[in-house]
C-alpha cells in the first residue's frame, strides 16, 4: 500500500499530476467572493465559513475523476488489481493519496484565506478542525464514486451527481462548526457528527469502493 | 452472456500453453478469468488466482515515471526484489533514467514486459505479448520465458497470433465458441 501511494503522490508532483490544482481553486474562489459580495467586513465574516466550506468541497471535486481514470486508461487498473494488494487497501490508498494532495493543501491554506473573508481570528481554529476531519471523509467518498464511474464516457458528470449529495451532510456539519467557532458558541456537537461521519466513512467505503471496483473491472 | 463453452486445460511446472483464435473469440476473456478480473460464469479455475501474474496488451506505465522507478514500483508493490539483470534482460539499461512517456511504443512494451521479471509470479498470463515489439525484442523475449520463466519450473499461457519458437503446445479456441446466433455473431455489439 505504502509503494502505490508513494507512487500516486509522486505523480501528483511531478509534470502534468494535477497538484495544486484544487488549492488553486479554492484560492482563486475565495479570493473572487469579496468583489462579488462587495468588502462589508461584516457580510464577509458572516459568510467566511460557509464560502471556505463551499469552495473546498468543490476544489476537492474537480480532482476526483483523476483517481482511477488515469489507471484505467493506460491500463495499469488491472495490473493493480491483479497485484497481491487487496482493492480494499488499493481504494485506501487511492483515497489517502487524494487527500494528501488536495485536502491536506486546503486545510493548511484555509486560515491564511480566512484572512481575506475577514474571518474572525477566534473562529481559525474551529476551521481549521472542521476541514481536518471532515476533509479526509470528501476524499473517501469521492473514491467511491469514481470508482463506480471510472470507464464511463462523461463519467465526471456522473460523478459530480453522485458524490454531490453525499457532501452535503459533511458541508452542513463542517460550516457549522466553523459558524459557531466564529460566534463563540460551542461548537463540540457538529465537530463530532462530522468525526462520525468520517469514520464511518473510513470504516465502509474502501469496501464499497473495491466492489463498485470489482464490477467495473469486468 | 457465454463467450467461450467446454475449455478446459491442465498446465504443471515449466509448461507453457500458447491461445489461438480469431480476433474476438475470446482469448483476452479467457486470460481475465484465469487472472481473476472477472467470474467465470460456470467451471472452475485451480492453481492462478495468487499466483498468477497478468499482462495486458496496454503496458500500464506512467509517463512521468522513469524506466527504474517504474519497476522499482512494481518490485515493492509485489514485495519482490529488483532482480539486477532485469535491464539487461529486456535490453532497458540505457534507458534506466528515461521518463516512460518519451519512450518509443517497442521500449515501452518492453518495459510492460519487464515487470513480469519483478513481480515473480509462478502463472503468466500472457495478452499479446509481442506487439510493437521488432524481431529481436521477440526473441529475446521468448528467450526470457524459456530460460529464465518455464526452466525455472513456472507456467506461461500466452495468447498469440506470432510464432515465438518456442515450440509449446497450441490451444485453438474456435472450436469453444459459444452459440452467438441471438446477438448476431458479435459480442462486441453487447458490450
Amino acid at each position: 500500500m505504502r509503494a502505490l501511494l508513494a507512487r500516486d503522490l509522486r505523480l501528483a508532483v511531478r509534470a502534468g499530476g494535477g497538484f495544486g490544482l484544487g488549492l488553486a481553486f479554492f484560492l482563486i474562489v475565495v479570493v473572487l467572493v469579496p468583489f462579488g459580495v462587495g468588502p462589508e467586513t461584516a457580510i464577509l465574516a458572516r459568510i467566511a465559513p460557509g464560502i471556505l466550506w463551499v469552495a473546498a468541497l468543490l476544489a476537492a471535486l474537480l480532482s476526483l475523476d483523476r483517481i482511477f481514470a488515469l489507471d484505467h486508461e493506460d491500463g495499469s487498473l488491472p495490473l493493480l488489481a491483479t497485484a497481491p494488494l487487496p482493492l480494499e487497501m488499493l481504494a485506501l490508498a487511492k483515497a489517502l493519496a487524494h487527500w494528501i494532495t488536495t485536502g491536506l493543501p486546503l486545510v493548511v491554506a484555509a486560515p491564511l484565506l480566512g484572512v481575506l473573508l475577514h474571518l474572525p481570528g477566534e473562529a481559525m481554529p474551529w476551521l481549521l478542525v472542521s476541514l481536518a476531519i471532515g476533509t479526509p471523509a470528501l476524499s473517501l467518498i469521492g473514491t467511491f464514486g469514481a470508482a463506480l464511474t471510472v470507464g464511463l464516457r462523461r463519467g465526471g458528470l456522473l460523478l459530480s451527481l453522485i458524490v454531490l449529495p453525499l457532501y452535503v451532510p459533511i458541508l452542513i456539519f463542517g460550516a457549522e462548526a466553523a459558524r459557531r467557532g466564529a460566534e463563540g458558541l460551542p461548537a463540540a456537537t457538529p465537530l463530532m457528527l462530522l468525526a462520525g461521519i468520517g469514520l464511518g466513512c473510513a470504516a465502509l467505503l474502501p469496501f464499497a469502493t473495491a466492489a463498485a471496483l470489482r464490477v467495473t473491472l469486468r | 452472456m457465454p463467450v467461450l463453452t467446454g475449455v478446459s486445460f491442465r498446465l504443471s511446472q515449466g509448461q507453457g500453453l500458447v491461445l489461438r483464435g480469431a480476433n474476438g473469440i475470446g482469448k483476452t476473456t479467457l486470460l481475465r478469468t484465469i487472472a481473476g478480473l472477472q467470474p467465470q460464469l460456470s467451471g472452475q479455475i485451480a492453481g492462478a488466482g495468487e499466483r498468477a501474474g497478468y499482462a495486458s496488451h496496454a503496458d500500464g506505465i506512467k509517463p512521468a515515471l522513469t524506466v527504474a522507478e517504474t519497476l522499482r514500483f512494481w518490485a515493492d508493490l509485489y514485495r519482490t526484489e529488483l532482480p539486477d539483470d532485469v535491464f539487461e534482460l529486456f535490453d532497458l539499461e540505457n534507458l534506466r533514467d528515461r521518463p516512460a512517456g518519451t519512450l518509443s511504443a517497442g521500449q515501452g512494451r518492453r518495459l510492460g514486459l519487464s515487470r513480469l521479471a519483478v513481480i515473480g509470479r509462478e502463472v503468466l498470463l500472457l495478452d499479446e505479448p509481442t506487439v510493437s515489439l521488432d524481431a529481436f525484442s521477440v526473441k529475446r523475449f521468448a528467450a526470457f520465458l524459456r530460460d529464465r520463466h518455464l526452466a525455472r519450473g513456472g507456467i506461461a499461457v500466452i495468447a498469440t497470433h506470432i510464432d515465438l519458437g518456442l515450440d509449446l503446445p497450441v490451444l485453438d479456441l474456435t472450436p469453444h465458441r459459444a452459440a452467438l446466433e441471438a446477438q448476431g455473431g458479435s459480442d462486441e455489439a453487447f458490450l
